[in-house]
């Protein structure tokens, strides 16, 4: 019988109720006394050089109050980035200056060139088209391959080239990787294109600053995923604001999928344009901006082989990837090709030898960055659509390929070639039950009735591992982080027993204010409506990290258990002291503490309230009030894992693709609230089918964004999706943290892709059009001109 | 956007006056001019809004049995309202955009703009349709003029459409996966007198009639009557989402598809 | 400036705005209901659906000066006189029908305006009337069921 209350429970979401009555709290509902509104010239070329700039006319318009241009922050320092790459030959990643507002050069088209502040946002717009501007366009480069190339356009004049980094993963098993494909039986090699996608939460990024100068106190309300990381970043980094003069407060943000992370220039443009002009400043990205300012994802261009011997094992994969990097690096732009990507690219198969070689490139466009995954959809997109096409030209089932190549149950933890321990796992079993649930065995009989309407049916599958739950601080300073990736957690009792829980992650659509709440009731046998949590502003939570890669339940959820158990712990202490018992006697169970082997016991709420009566304590051992805190770093990484089967038909006269069928087996250890983690695995695989068949970020040769605008930029739509059916069943709980979670946020936009794209190119191969290969997005006039091509 | 003054007429005649200002403009729903106005790419000193005059409003059959229906109607009207008279016509409408943005688009705006992938002007010109407005009557066929080009004049005002009733009709939309419009439309309605057959969103050239499918079809009303015809890919639009190849391709796939639907 | 007046969510207002003063505007910016959301630019993501004269409109889409004289509806009105979620509003949580909350008001307005339609739509008709409403968080799959159940409480019929 499923639970009501605590973890296992599918609580309905306490947030819904302001969000369904126009109650929440975006960074745009926000509107400070005084505001004044901020908008950005920005570059309309990919490559220029500003020969002049000349505000004198824009500055006299009507409302306005000051025109900034890079001049003015010139003292700035540059937007960072958050991890050191070495590559082979032992140099440190090519890092050049990011700055607030372009510095002579434009590398993208929408880097910001001029800030006007006037009174009215239409007003700043008016200024911006009288800013006389000269500009001198330059050669660009869009295509990763292209930019490395003898003679390309250089995006940065002081860097040696547009190689960031050449990294090799692991460089030392190279040569004996190299040597299985000399003796293998069988090698199969892919390249392909895993595109650059735009994140497009729907909200687009707002932020509101304001000065005080009586205390010289700043705060900025945004668009964050993590207030405290923008707090850091961008107070020691690029303003040089102590933290204790900084607030940031991140509050509903509507949806981020990565793209909230970073420390964006509007950010620290409106925070320091507010101090000098003693005015609240306010920044709202329209859609046409985000296109060109947000952070882009993936933009993976790959050549990967497989080396297998006559009984269809794996030996060794090998894998080389130009990573598009953009014009400048964001906070995540090094690691995500990388340490994000290299680990987790072996997937559920006990593939002896591997090496991944990732070539970072600048190119004049967007910057990419996290999105959904994050490295992980990539690594898994190349592996499982390789793996696909190795079993077509083996004439091996793709399910049996698998899973004779599986990492087997009892092999766990299992040390893989690329440096990372598998937790813990059954890839057997999710395998089956994707088999079961989508009734893989009458696929047969479906296609035949699909055939008989003329439509070409097929099926794909796609299994992944994730590497997740960012991050062991540890580990990953060996690996070149700049910081660490622990969080923390405050559990505060209050006198009549309201327990509020502080968390530094941030919750955008995850549903923390429920799921956190199950975990602590959970522990403490009360009432979740009597916890709340609290989160996204560091004038109120201690520190935090933020939410991202899969973290907020295996790393902020451990920490506040953590929190909990001090509590819990010290709760006990007063308890023993009332009932005069001895510590150790005293247990917690369903809210009430009980004296072993006597009746006596106290609700959790008269513990409380005597937690802050101190009248006849031993004050030399026991503190008064009920607060405590805690930080946790994850001992490891977790590894959920999951097998995917998609069934599509295609339509041969119109090259159409339709997903008739979706089903998703996952096991994401623990589960702490079922109804939200099926919502992740919805909106994770809506958005792994939306890249498969949809979305794309299209630059033409002169770097303009042709797929700009939700007119051009295919969104997945309600009507382009099947019903999905999503298990969570299989639960191999880690040991690398105390709640047994493993994540399961960007579960579905690492599996859907490659099981979407194997599908059509079942339904394809088996419908008489040899078609090996095919890239994404799999429009209707790309899968028609691959029939083409193939009849 | 640029600041505009804001007129809502109650009459035709008023609504000319208004329009005779410079740089006035006609709004119908908006829901394309006020995407574009948003962008800063016009800038009218009047906005006439068209919707406030009920003789440009609803639908009804003329003595000639023709369906008439006032430029200010709403694509939801037509949907609901059409149907009856006219199904093919009620269902295109029907499918136009959103159910938000059929409850605001117009007739009239649609057939003003022009738009190369609107669904609208391939009816109109599918239909034989006649443009009636507040100084003269229009055949389609002289109508449409190309891309965002129209016969209409500085001020004129769409205000009726008469189409004839075909025999039979059916409009087939292939969509543009984002904007959702029409990447390739055809709307094929049979008349007494001869099939006439209007392909919207493929041709550089905006909406246009394919005569070499009407030929065939006058004579032999079949899908079968198709084969081996195609539109000329060279003069097909080419984007993101379909080259011209792939678009001369699908006009033959949608026209066939009419037919048979109808 | 346009002097306008309209009733919304039952208590009328007025104001002076300028031509340009888009409804969403009025009722965000002068009105400071801020449940109509904008999240696009080019009249397609649906955050901003608000019934006029009882029709589902893009807010975004509409000058407030178009909206002389209308009843218009936003999704503060949704809820019920003693506060509580209207039906459609209570299927959304039932059914876990949004994450992120942004696209939420323009779902819920839409939805509300397909059920009085359509009181009894079918899974692809649910599918088909949201085209003009995008969401990123769900993947569409519980909005769809938080509509049917809606549908199933406000048209008993329905769920048999």
């Amino acid at each position: 019988m499923p639970k009501d209350s605590g973890i296992g429970a599918s609580s309905k979401r306490r947030e819904d109720v302001r969000f369904l009555t126009g109650k929440g709290r975006y960074t745009d509902d926000i509107n400070r006394a005084g505001q004044a509104y901020a908008y950005f010239l920005r570059s309309d070329v990919a490559h220029g050089r500003i020969r002049s700039i000349d505000t004198t006319e824009a500055a006299a318009m009507p409302g306005v109050l000051r025109i900034f241009t890079d001049e003015d922050f010139k003292d700035t320092g540059s937007l960072p980035t958050a991890w050191t790459v070495t590559s082979i030959d032992g140099s440190v990643q090519q890092e050049p200056r990011h700055p607030v507002l372009a510095e002579g050069i434009v590398r993208h088209v929408g880097e910001p060139i001029a800030g006007i502040v006037a009174e009215t946002i239409e007003q700043a717009r008016d200024a911006a088209e009288k800013i006389v501007l000269e500009m001198e366009e330059l050669p660009a480069v869009t295509d990763a391959k292209a930019a490395v190339e003898a003679g390309a356009p250089q995006v940065h004049e002081e860097l040696t080239s547009n190689l960031c980094f050449d990294w090799g993963f692991i460089q030392d098993n190279k040569a004996a990787v190299d040597a299985a494909f000399e003796t293998a039986h069988h090698v199969t090699s892919l390249e392909l294109v895993n595109q650059r996608v735009v994140a497009n939460p729907m909200e687009p990024r707002c932020a509101v600053a304001e000065y005080d100068a009586g205390d010289d106190q700043y705060t900025l309300w945004t668009t964050s995923q993590n207030p405290h990381v923008i707090r850091m970043m961008m107070g020691a980094f690029v303003l040089n604001i102590p933290e204790t003069k900084l607030r940031v407060v991140a509050p509903d943000v509507g949806g981020a999928f990565g793209s909230k992370i970073y420390n964006y220039n509007e950010e620290a443009f409106v925070t320091l344009a507010a101090r000098i002009l003693g005015r609240p400043v306010k920044w709202t990205s329209s859609r046409t901006e985000a296109f060109v300012s947000d952070a882009q994802g993936r933009d993976h261009q790959t050549k990967i082989e497989l080396a297998l011997d006559a009984d269809g094992m794996f030996l060794a994969f090998r894998t080389e990837t130009y990573a598009n990097l953009g014009a400048y690096l964001r906070l995540f732009a090094t690691v995500t090709p990388t340490y994000l990507h290299g680990p987790a690219a072996g997937g559920a198969y006990r593939t002896p030898l591997a090496y991944v070689n990732v070539k970072g490139v600048f190119t004049n466009t967007v910057p990419v960055d996290a999105y959904r995954g994050a490295g992980r959809p990539e690594g898994t997109y190349q592996l499982e659509r390789l793996v696909d096409k190795a079993a077509r030209e083996l004439g091996i089932d793709p399910a049996e390929l698998r899973r004779k190549n599986f990492v087997k149950p009892e092999e766990f933890p299992y040390q893989t070639p690329l440096a990372v321990v598998y937790d813990s796992g059954n890839y057997h079993a999710t395998l089956d039950k994707l088999l079961d649930l989508s009734d893989y065995a009458g696929f047969a009989a479906r296609r035949q009735e699909s055939a008989a309407r003329g439509k070409l049916r097929g099926y794909g599958f796609a299994t992944w591992v994730e590497c997740s739950g960012l991050a062991p601080s540890q580990l990953i300073g060996q690996l070149g982080a700049r910081a660490g990736l622990y969080e923390s957690a405050m559990v505060r009792v209050n006198p009549t027993g309201g327990i509020q829980v502080f968390t530094g992650t941030h919750s955008h659509g995850q549903g923390h204010e429920t799921a956190f709440a199950q975990i602590v009731a959970e522990h403490l046998g009360i009432d979740e409506k009597l916890i709340e949590i609290i989160h996204g502003d560091t004038a109120k939570i201690p520190f935090g990290m933020g939410t991202y890669g899969s973290r907020s339940g295996a790393v902020g959820g451990a920490a506040i258990l953590k929190a909990t158990e001090k509590v819990i712990a010290k709760a006990r202490k007063f308890a023993a002291h009332i009932l005069e018992a001895s510590e150790e006697d005293v247990n917690l169970v369903n809210g009430q503490f009980t004296v072993a082997g006597t009746d006596r016991s106290m609700a959790w709420a008269e513990v409380a309230l005597a937690a802050y009566v101190p009248h006849n304590y031993p004050s030399d051992t026991l503190e008064p009030g009920l607060e405590e805190s805690a930080f946790y770093d994850p001992e490891n990484f977790v590894y959920p894992a999951g097998a995917y089967g998609c069934e599509v038909e295609v339509d041969p006269e119109t090259g159409v693709v339709e997903v008739l069928n979706f089903v998703a087996a996952d096991d994401f250890g623990t589960i702490i609230n079922p109804m939200i983690v099926a919502g992740q695995q919805h909106g994770g695989v809506a958005q792994g089918i939306g890249q498969a068949l949809l979305e794309s970020a299209v630059y033409d040769k002169n770097g303009q964004l042709t797929s700009g605008s939700f007119m051009e930029y295919a969104m997945p739509r309600a009507s382009d999706l099947p019903c999905f059916v999503v298990d969570h069943s299989c639960q191999t709980p880690t040991p690398h943290n105390p709640l047994g979670v493993k994540g399961c946020g960007e579960a579905g936009a690492i599996g859907a892709p490659p099981a979407v794209v194997n599908a059509v190119l079942d339904a394809l191969n088996n419908g008489g059009y040899d078609v090996p290969d095919i890239d994404m997005p799999l429009s209707p006039s790309r899968v028609w001109a691959a029939m083409q091509s193939a009849s | 956007m640029y600041n505009f003054d804001f007129a809502k007429p109650s009459t035709i005649a008023d609504a000319v006056k208004a329009m005779s200002e410079e740089d006035a403009q006609a709004l119908g729903g908006g829901q394309t001019l006020i995407p574009t106005l948003k962008q800063r790419l016009a800038a009218p000193s009047t906005l006439v809004s068209l919707t406030g005059i009920p003789e440009m409003q609803g639908i009804c059959m003329d003595d000639a049995g023709r369906l008439c229906i006032g430029g200010a109607t709403t694509h939801a009207t037509v949907a609901a309202e059409g149907a009856a008279h006219y199904p093919a016509l009620a269902a295109m409408a029907s499918h136009i955009g959103d159910p938000a943005v059929r409850n605001r688009g117009t007739l009239g705006g649609s057939l003003a703009n022009n738009d190369p992938s609107a669904c609208y002007p391939a009816a109109v010109l599918a239909s034989g349709a006649t443009v009636v407005t507040n100084a003269r009557e229009i055949a389609a066929d002289d109508y449409f003029q190309g891309m965002f080009t129209t016969a209409l004049d500085e001020g004129e005002i769409i205000t009726e459409v008469k189409f004839p009733v075909p025999e039979a009709a059916n409009y087939q939309k292939f969509v543009q996966p984002a904007s959702r419009f029409a990447l390739v439309g055809v709307f094929v309605a049979k008349y007494a007198d001869g099939v006439r057959v209007a392909v919207t969103g493929a041709s550089e050239d905006g909406v246009f009639r394919w005569s070499e499918a009407e030929e065939a079809l006058s004579s032999d009303f079949s899908a079968g009557a198709l084969d081996g015809l195609s539109v000329d890919a060279s003069t097909m639009i080419g984007d993101l989402h379909g080259t011209p190849e792939y678009r001369a391709h699908l006009v033959s796939v949608m026209t066939r598809r009419a037919v048979a639907a109808c | 400036m346009v002097e306008i007046s309209m009733n919304v969510n039952g208590k009328p207002v007025s104001g002076a705005v300028e031509g340009r003063t888009l409804l969403s505007a009025f009722l965000r910016d002068d009105l400071r209901l801020t449940g109509t959301h904008i999240g696009c630019d080019t009249s397609q993501c649906g955050a901003c659906v608000v019934h006029v004269n009882g029709e589902a409109v893009k807010a975004c889409t509409m000058f407030a000066a178009e909206a002389d004289g209308a009843e218009v509806t936003t999704i503060e009105g949704m809820a019920n006189a003693d506060g509580t979620l209207g039906v459609v509003q209570q299927a959304f949580q039932d059914e876990h029908g949004l994450q992120c909350g942004f696209c939420t008001p323009g779902m819920v307005m839409s939805a509300a305006a397909l059920l009085r339609d359509n009181p009894t739509p079918s899974e692809a008709e649910i599918r088909e009337y949201l085209e003009g409403n995008i969401c990123r968080c769900t993947g569409y799959h519980n909005i769809v069921k938080a509509i049917q159940t809606a549908a199933a409480k406000l048209t008993p019929v329905a769920a048999e």
